[in-house]
């Protein structure tokens, strides 16, 4: 009420406008000489009105000398001007209205006017409207920001008059989108209002729904009867899902409609409060130790009148009956409220839909992560039918050579473009290493490969901690990867994800294109199906089962460059990973690329939409997806994408 | 002669190529049958759909008296319910004993809590023995089947089968890489067999198939091409064309 | 029936003997019961390590013979710890509440005991309420029961699914390994309702017990001692017998076995199941030996590491577990401990602290590739036991499968 008075004042000072320009502005100051040398915040509100409202371009200076804390009072007649230091402790004095110097005066005979905080916040206000108009792109920039951050009734009238003088064309779409969030909220003519609500309830921004929420804030009440002025929101019955026994009633004693009821803590203290020799009434303590028998004494002494008496079930019942719930919003217009409900509800719909967008999106980036983590391991596991617990481990080694090369490059692209290499190169070499050493010996005996590859996989965990330390280390991505590509104010996605997903594609074409198109390819698809007949053919399968290996191996290398980028580079970084990438290979089916590729978008799409229906926790989600994936595998023991009959062996 | 199985209209697809495709097949009790056919034939596939381990696209294999169907069984129901089966390769378990493999074998109760407090009775080590003697493993009976020679070994599974005391014995080229010595006591633990069961034999070799004696049956492409004793099916004109044609 | 079982496995006579031997020894030597040669603290890694050796049996049964490489018996191991520290927190904490609840004017209620014991124990998680899982935690015998009920519980409703959909070998490995991690993940959380990282803590402290923990060291010593010797003649008995030779059965051939009429996925089952409670069993004598439990005790490493034991005592014979689990459990114990002495390479000195685990690794690889029977493999040699006489190279996938100069015979 307070404000829709105040900006009727606003207009209503506009209006007289034409009066002041030929006053000045000294007059309207001497008018409210008292309360400005007074500098109180509750009372200052006329004297800043009345200077805003005047118009004078010559406002704007004094405004701002006054929150600058250099306008100074003449104690000799009580006559404001802007001060400067001159000599010594005495001050130049400028008249406002005509700009020239007054003279030169000691500071004795004047006074500084400090306005406070508050003070300055309504100066800072009626500036606004002098700043929208101003010469300066950036001042004006930095009004509007400033009526964002903090919007005003009062700051409407202005805010429409700048709009058409506007010259600069994103301001003033800038302006105009304003102007319609204030008209919400601030408008004193309701059908303007609703006009307004209903021109942004396509708009997604969140300062929208900031602006639309307040609206249709309810708040609970409580009365004999329901006042007919209010704007009722919903009546409420005692006892039902939306109000419960128990909170209607804490309602009515907070509106001291119906007196507190005694709690637990309260019979405990009024009963310690009078024991006599070891009673209370006449009941031994010792017998206090059941809830009934405290009541008892506590009626007791109720009747004793020495405490308020027990509220029984009768009486809440009594006053509940008695007493009418309703929520009330409180903006007291219907029309709005009605409006601002609707338009939330279309804002809520398209906000929702774009959620989903940017969930898809984040779902996306997520799988492809995994892929990229998953990758080498559809080689070596489902390829080669190895299973390499080590490969998380190849990740990190992955993730460390990408920092190692960032000490000597510290050009960060540069580095990024020199790690990656690098990374296939340490990795591959570490996995036909590993392949020659371990694994070829192992081919006929899976479950002890599992078990070999697992040592390998604690010693180099604990030798890179040896090495790095166990802080984490830091791989930086270069400045261009920085920021996120933002579609609205819902949905956006950063660089460095596209970019893992891209990744993520490229690694898709180049094993397709090994597999299918390449010798190498060629030779490995015949070992995997039938070593001994390749073997025959003249295909060397020790020299193609390490080269299949190193190249999972290289891959995995290349992966952990990629992952470092985003998550932390310590000695865990891979077996972190190393789960999921076997979630990913096992649900997807074994032996194809592909079912990697299905592995990992069915395991990224659900992590995600389980993060979303229980946002608060990443735990539980991982939690809710492995269940979820032990019975999955139910139906499809094999994956989602399945090789059938003979090829699949037994 | 009552039927003991009968196979009908069954097919099988792996990956778009037909196994089998329209079998039929009946044998009945105490039958020794051959089933021949060139590799790829769909001979190990009709096994494996008879025993439970495939299930077919279509088609229905019945069983016994009840005329109980196959096709929702699990192997070890089905193995239960008296179909035994002799593998390609001989599978024993080579860490246990022939008496421990054969006790194994041996018809009684299957379950786990059974097992778990099973305690071989008189009758069950004499019958033991018993087999034992009849596949010529009596001296053998406490080394670890693993220690044993090829051709020991494809008889002490052919033992085991006998000690479940199947009703239908499916063998898969039990003769493969055998002595003709012991060729010639796998035949006789065959036909001897016959007498009291239905017994299939899947078999390359025609001599071993021949020395049989018994009623015979061509695979080819996954159905029957021809059946009748071996001089039948050995004159028609398909199955010739078949054998030296591939 | 029980004599001829010891008559025809002199092993378990021996090891028993030596179980009981070394009890004694320890007792005598002990702070509490004897001269106090053993610190007591000693005495505690000891205990632990018996319940180590009897999930390392547990674990011998499941892989080492019935072949199932399962990497979530660790998770069963901390269920069985957490049912044991609920009651004894519960109990505890009940008597400090009820003696600080003594000093207040009136009496407490039995309401405003359970109130104050729910904030002392979940204070540290935000809440005060007691979740429903705590709902038997006041009821040593319901605790109990729960021990064995709830991981066995866990085993069988997770075996009927991985086994029936016959999930094998190495998914079957990865597969139980996700249900470790879901479980650790789970217990993580601070509304699981354990506490989360937090654990259960201050398990040592038998309640209502007044006897030092020099004593109860012993106790849970003489327990420990206990619970293994019958878990190893359980286990022996076990395999002993035509279920032993099933269960081998399917661990070296399954399709065989099941076409002998034996339904594999219900014997693979029962192991697992059984397996699952024995090793709830050892964690609940563990843990209140260790003092405290929580999530991280269950992360999938340690079900690894279980096998590692498992792998390098030597597979398939239940000593070679127990010797394993002893044997790297008690090194690693020293290794990490610092009590071995550091090695001065002159550039470089080898801490052990940092290096153990690299030993591990790299030894493990060793010992799969050269020693695949483990240290187990050692007493062949010198019982000079023989093994089948196969020649040639490996044709099948497994050990027991054809070899080649049969095949072309």
């Amino acid at each position: 009420m307070l404000r829709l008075f105040l900006a009727g004042l606003a207009i209503l000072c506009a209006c007289l406008t034409a009066n002041a320009q030929e006053v000045g502005l000294q007059p309207i100051l001497q008018e409210h000489q008292e309360i400005i040398a007074k500098s109180s915040r509750k009372t200052i509100k006329p004297a800043i009105d009345a200077i805003a409202a005047s118009g004078l371009p010559q406002a704007q200076v004094m405004l701002e000398t006054w929150a600058a804390k250099d306008m100074w009072m003449r104690k000799a007649d009580g006559q404001f001007f802007a001060g400067k230091k001159a000599e010594g402790r005495s001050y130049e004095l400028t008249d406002f209205d005509s700009g020239e110097v007054v003279g030169t005066f000691e500071k004795s005979d004047l006074k500084q006017m400090k306005p406070n905080s508050g003070i300055r916040a309504m100066i800072g206000t009626a500036l606004v409207q002098f700043q929208l108009m101003d010469s300066s792109r950036a001042k004006r920039s930095a009004a509007l920001l400033s009526i964002q951050r903090d919007p005003d009734g009062a700051l409407l009238e202005p805010l429409r008059a700048s709009i058409d003088e506007e010259p600069d064309a994103d301001l003033k779409a800038q302006k105009q989108r304003l102007e319609r969030l204030l008209s919400i909220g601030y408008d004193e003519d309701t059908v303007a209002r609703v006009a307004a609500i209903e021109d942004m309830s396509d708009d997604l921004g969140v300062d929208v729904r900031a602006a639309l929420n307040p609206l249709v804030v309810t708040k609970r009440k409580v009365a004999a009867e329901i006042s007919m002025d209010a704007n009722i929101a919903a009546t409420l019955t005692p006892g039902s899902e939306s109000l419960g026994e128990a909170e209607a009633y804490d309602l009515l004693v907070a509106s001291d409609l119906a007196a507190p009821r005694v709690s637990r803590d309260e019979i405990r203290a009024a009963l310690s409060a009078n024991i006599d020799g070891g009673r209370v009434e006449g009941i031994p303590v010792a017998q206090l130790n059941t809830d009934a028998a405290r009541a008892r004494a506590y009626a007791a002494l109720a009747e004793a009148g020495v405490v308020p008496a027990l509220i029984t079930q009768a009486d809440i019942d009594a006053a509940l009956g008695a007493h009418v719930f309703f929520e009330t919003y409180a903006e007291p217009s219907p029309e709005v409220t009605a409006a601002a409900e609707q338009a939330l509800q279309q804002i809520e719909l398209k906000v929702g839909v774009n959620q989903t967008l940017d969930l898809t999106l984040d779902a996306i980036s997520l799988a492809s992560i995994y892929f990229l983590a998953a990758i080498g391991l559809a080689i070596t596991f489902g390829v080669m039918g190895v299973i390499n617990m080590a490969h998380g481990e190849f990740i990190m080694m992955g993730a460390y050579t990408g920092y190692v090369v960032q000490q000597f490059i510290p050009d960060h692209t540069l580095s990024i473009i020199v790690a990656i290499p690098m990374a296939f190169a340490v990795t591959f070499a570490m996995g036909v290493a590993m392949e020659r050493l371990v694994i070829r010996w192992l081919y006929a005996r899976p479950l002890e490969t599992l078990l070999a590859t697992f040592g390998i996989s604690i010693a180099l965990q604990q030798l890179a901690k040896n090495i790095f330390g166990t802080q984490a280390r830091p791989l930086t991505a270069p400045g261009w990867l920085d920021g996120a590509w933002v579609l609205n104010d819902v949905v956006s996605i950063s660089y460095i994800r596209i970019a893992i997903f891209v990744l993520a594609l490229i690694f898709l074409g180049l094993f397709l294109y090994i597999m299918k198109r390449t010798r190498l390819g060629l030779e490995m698809r015949a070992v995997t199906q039938n070593p001994r007949m390749a073997g025959s053919m003249g295909i060397n399968p020790g020299r193609v089962n390490m080269l299949t290996f190193g190249l999972g191996s290289g891959i995995a290398g290349i992966a952990g460059v990629a992952i470092g980028l985003f998550a932390k580079v310590t000695s865990d970084l891979g077996s972190d990973y190393i789960v999921q990438s076997f979630m990913t290979v096992v649900v997807g089916g074994v032996g194809n690329i592909w079912g990697a590729l299905a592995g990992a978008g069915m395991i990224g799409f659900l992590q995600k939409g389980i993060e979303w229906m229980n946002p608060s926790n990443t735990l539980a989600a991982q939690t809710y997806m492995i269940i979820f994936i032990i019975i999955f595998i139910q139906f499809r023991p094999r994956g989602i994408i399945a090789l059938k009959g003979r090829a699949a062996g037994d | 002669m009552s039927t003991l199985l009968e196979v009908s209209g069954v097919s099988v697809t792996f990956d778009g190529f037909r196994a089998i495709n329209n079998l039929s097949f009946q044998i009945g009790n105490a039958e020794l049958r051959a089933v021949i056919g060139p590799n790829g034939a769909g001979k190990t596939t009709f096994m494996d759909i008879v025993t439970g381990k495939t299930r077919p696209d279509e088609g229905r294999v019945i069983w016994g008296e009840k005329s109980v169907s196959l096709l929702r069984m699990s192997e070890a129901k089905i193995a239960q319910a008296g179909i035994g089966r002799k593998f390609q390769k001989p599978t024993v378990f080579e860490d246990q004993t022939v008496q421990e493999n054969l006790l194994m074998a041996l018809k009684n109760k299957r379950g786990w809590l059974g097992v778990l407090f099973f305690h071989p009775s008189a009758g069950d080590l004499e019958n033991v023995e018993e087999l034992a003697t009849e596949i010529g493993l009596k001296d053998e009976l406490t080394r670890k089947s693993g220690e044993l020679s090829h051709g020991q070994k494809q008889w002490l599974e052919i033992g085991m089968l006998l000690a479940q005391e199947p009703r239908l014995l499916l063998v898969d080229e039990p003769a493969a890489g055998m002595t003709p010595k012991e060729r010639e006591h796998t035949t006789d633990l065959l036909v001897q067999a016959a007498k009291t069961r239905a017994v299939v034999v899947v078999e390359h070799d025609m001599e071993f198939v021949r020395r049989l004696n018994c009623k015979v049956t061509v695979l080819h492409e996954g159905s029957v091409l021809a059946e009748g004793s071996l001089d039948h099916v050995t004159s028609n004109q398909n199955v010739i064309d078949v054998y030296l044609g591939r | 029936m029980e004599r001829s079982f010891v008559a025809t496995n002199p092993s378990v006579l021996v090891f028993l003997a030596i179980l009981s031997l070394f009890t004694l020894g320890v007792t005598v030597l002990s702070e509490g019961f004897g001269i106090g040669v053993i610190s007591t603290s000693f005495v505690k890694t000891l205990g632990k390590t018996l319940c180590l050796c009897l999930i390392a049996v547990a674990m011998d049964l499941v892989w080492g013979f019935t072949g199932i490489l399962s990497l979530g018996h660790f998770a069963f191991f901390g269920l069985g710890g957490y049912m044991i520290g609920m009651w004894l927190m519960y109990a505890r904490t009940r008597l400090i509440v009820v003696e600080s609840l003594a000093q207040s004017e009136l009496p407490p209620t039995s309401a405003e005991v359970v109130d104050a014991i729910g904030t002392q124990i979940f204070g540290v998680v935000g809440s005060s309420d007691f979740p429903l899982i705590w709902a038997f935690s006041h009821s040593l015998t319901l605790q109990l029961i729960l021990i064995v009920l709830v991981p066995g519980l866990l085993a069988l409703i997770f075996g009927w699914l991985a086994f029936r959909s016959r999930v094998t070998g190495v998914y079957l490995s990865i597969l139980t390994q996700a249900m470790t991690l879901a479980l650790a993940l789970y217990l993580f959380q601070n509304d699981s309702g354990l506490r989360g990282n937090n654990g259960l803590s201050g398990l040592q402290n038998l309640p209502g017990i007044t006897a030092s923990q020099d004593v109860v060291s012993i106790w849970f010593l003489w327990a420990s001692a206990l619970a293994l010797g019958l878990g190893y003649m359980l286990a022996a008995w076990i395999v002993s017998g035509k279920f032993g030779s099933v269960i081998r059965g399917i661990r070296d051939n399954e399709a065989r076995v099941r076409f002998l009429g034996y339904s594999v996925e219900v014997y693979k089952l029962a192991v697992f199941t059984l397996t699952a409670c024995i090793a709830a069993i050892a964690g609940a004598l563990y843990y209140p030996q260790a003092g405290i439990i929580n999530p991280e005790e269950m992360a999938p490493i340690a079900s690894i590491y279980l096998a590692v034991w498992v792998a390098i005592g030597g597979r398939g014979r239940l000593y070679g577990a127990v010797i394993g689990a002893a044997f790297v459990s008690l090194l690693s114990t020293w290794f990490t401990g610092g009590q071995a002495p550091d090695i001065p390479l002159g550039f470089y000195t080898i801490k052990w602290v940092d290096w153990w685990q690299v030993l591990l690794g790299v030894s493990f690889v060793l010992v799969t590739l050269f020693a695949p029977q483990g240290i187990g493999g050692l007493f062949d040699l010198w019982a000079n036991r023989r093994h089948p006489d196969r020649h040639g190279a490996n044709l099948g996938p497994d050990d027991s499968a054809l070899r080649e100069k049969e095949a072309i015979e």
